[in-house]
């Protein structure tokens, strides 16, 4: 594939098919791409991040936790085809949730809202990527020691003063870190987009779906191409994931 | 330090579950509902009846099956080995097992369909072969970190030393000495491949083969009722093998394990 990307049609080595890359619909494509994969794992990372913390701290029933994890385990591998359905039956243009905001009065899709849109995907995406930061971030929280904040209140910190100098700076290397993780897989998503949205929303993995079935033009190189950037840009998430997971493992047994 | 119930901390679990909960239970009442008037299952009587139904069903599922027993005999006596000779080499089988992340199935089908190019027909053209190859490489991750911490628990060097100075040899060894202590490990693994395989769509549908998630699909874009119907059974499939693996795989790479997959789908 690398060699491919590469290559023109006729097998001489090339930059053309990378250079294309850079033009209007194709890097348009990755600029959606990254958005919507920067946007659901910033809001996946901090929801995910509250609710395992709710789930984790004392005073929660004991049962909370192995229910979340469980249950988190279940909805961040239950991804693709079957989602998107059951969104659409949910908030589609004839979802039970649609119908009943109708019968109250708010017309979801006179507001400019469609599940079929960048919007909709990105609450379709929250669905696995929440999941995901919950099964990651859980053995952070869990390294935070009661002992630092018992410390801490001794020295006379607000709740606020032990997030801001302890907990936070502790805890930040696993944020970040969980959050690249939620970007890539967010980026490499095909099929829930594919069968949410048909093409109407621009994605990379969409677009290499359309050129490799012919959809769009038969030029193998060009599908080669486009799946060498999305190798570059998972590359560089991993780039910056690898020193953050070692500042992590400084703090987490 | 407070040891009640925290007030803010239990409306943002609520929340939380009504947002993972409402889609669920929607589908379900879609499913079951069908535009009719009163409950019925219809939907779900529509696609039992469709041999196709039978026919991916069962291909996704022997699909599965086949990942799974490939990966085991391919990966544990690797992994056994590095284990017991080649320490220094787990940081490289770390970084391997990190690639599927790093090369998404989207772009894995593109390298995948230029290698084999060539290939014989039996093997490009039937499921059996190109997807297979395909899933053992999307399945590695998992299969890799269930047994990496299944041997990390046992002690390799012991129990091999133990088995030799009995006189086995190393077939007997990895058969009867080391499989049976990480057969948990090997069935955790397993579970994550089964559901992986179960729901693997892009590879399956940009190859053109017709699995079980293809079907799906296929049925979605005609038939909203038995869709969702489906989506149903496809969610039943992920809780059974997630629960499988919370029977069988109390260990410490389970949790690890578990979000690895969820990055693949």
């Amino acid at each position: 594939m690398l060699r491919g990307a590469f290559q023109n049609q006729a097998g001489e080595y090339t930059l053309a098919e990378v250079r294309k890359l850079f033009q209007g619909q194709y890097l348009n494509a990755y600029q959606t791409s990254v958005e919507l994969s920067l946007l659901t794992a910033f809001l996946g990372g901090v929801f995910g991040l509250l609710l395992a913390y709710a789930a984790l701290r004392e005073g929660t029933p004991r049962f909370v936790r192995p229910a979340l994890t469980t249950f988190s385990g279940v909805a961040a591998n239950f991804g693709g085809v079957p989602l998107a359905f059951a969104w659409i039956a949910t908030l589609g243009t004839v979802g039970v949730v649609t119908r009943l905001l109708n019968s109250a009065g708010l017309h979801l899709y006179d507001h400019g809202f469609s599940l079929f849109s960048f919007t909709g995907l990105a609450v379709v995406y929250l669905y696995f990527q929440i999941p995901l930061m919950i099964l990651v971030i859980a053995p952070a929280i869990d390294g935070l020691r009661s002992e630092w904040r018992e410390a801490a209140s001794n020295l006379g910190a607000s709740s606020w003063q032990y997030w801001r100098h302890v907990g936070l700076p502790v805890l930040l290397p696993s944020i970040l870190g969980s959050m690249i993780l939620l970007f890539g897989n967010a980026f490499s998503a095909y099929a829930t987009a594919y069968s949410l949205t048909s093409g109407r929303v621009n994605l990379v993995p969409l677009l290499i779906g359309a050129v490799l079935t012919g959809n769009v033009l038969d030029d193998p190189h060009l599908g080669q191409a486009l799946a060498f950037g999305m190798v570059v840009v998972m590359l560089l998430a991993i780039a910056l994931y690898l020193p953050l997971q070692r500042r992590t493992a400084r703090w987490v047994r | 330090m407070s040891r009640r119930p925290s007030l803010s901390a239990l409306a943002w679990l609520l929340l939380g579950a009504a947002y993972f909960v409402v889609p669920l239970a929607a589908t379900a009442e879609f499913s079951l509902k069908g535009g009719l008037s009163r409950y019925s299952f219809a939907a779900y009587s529509s696609f039992l009846d469709d041999p196709q139904f039978r026919e991916t069903f069962w291909l996704s599922f022997k699909l599965a099956l086949e990942t799974i027993a490939i990966s085991l005999v391919l990966f544990v006596p690797t992994v056994y080995y590095v284990h017991l000779k080649l320490p220094r080499l787990r940081p490289v089988m770390i970084a391997l097992s990190l690639l599927p992340f790093v090369v998404p199935p989207v772009v894995l089908v593109v390298g995948l369909l230029g290698v084999y190019r060539g290939a014989p027909e039996w093997f490009i053209a039937k499921p059996e072969g190109f997807l297979v190859a395909g899933y053992v490489v999307l399945s590695f991750p998992f299969i890799y970190w269930s047994l990496d911490a299944g041997f990390r628990a046992i002690d390799v060097h012991t129990l091999t030393e133990a088995s030799q100075s009995l006189g086995a040899g190393w077939r007997t060894t990895l058969a009867r000495v080391i499989l049976p202590n990480i057969r948990a490990a090997a069935l955790a693994g397993a579970f994550l491949t089964l559901a992986v395989v179960m729901g693997e769509f892009t590879m399956a549908n940009l190859a053109l083969f017709n699995t079980f998630p293809v079907y799906i699909n296929y049925i979605g874009e005609t038939k909203a009722y038995p869709a969702a119907a489906l989506s149903i059974v496809s969610f039943a499939i992920t809780w059974i093998a997630m629960l499988g693996l919370l029977f069988v795989g109390r260990g410490r790479g389970r949790r690890v394990a578990q979000a690895e997959s969820a990055v693949m789908t």
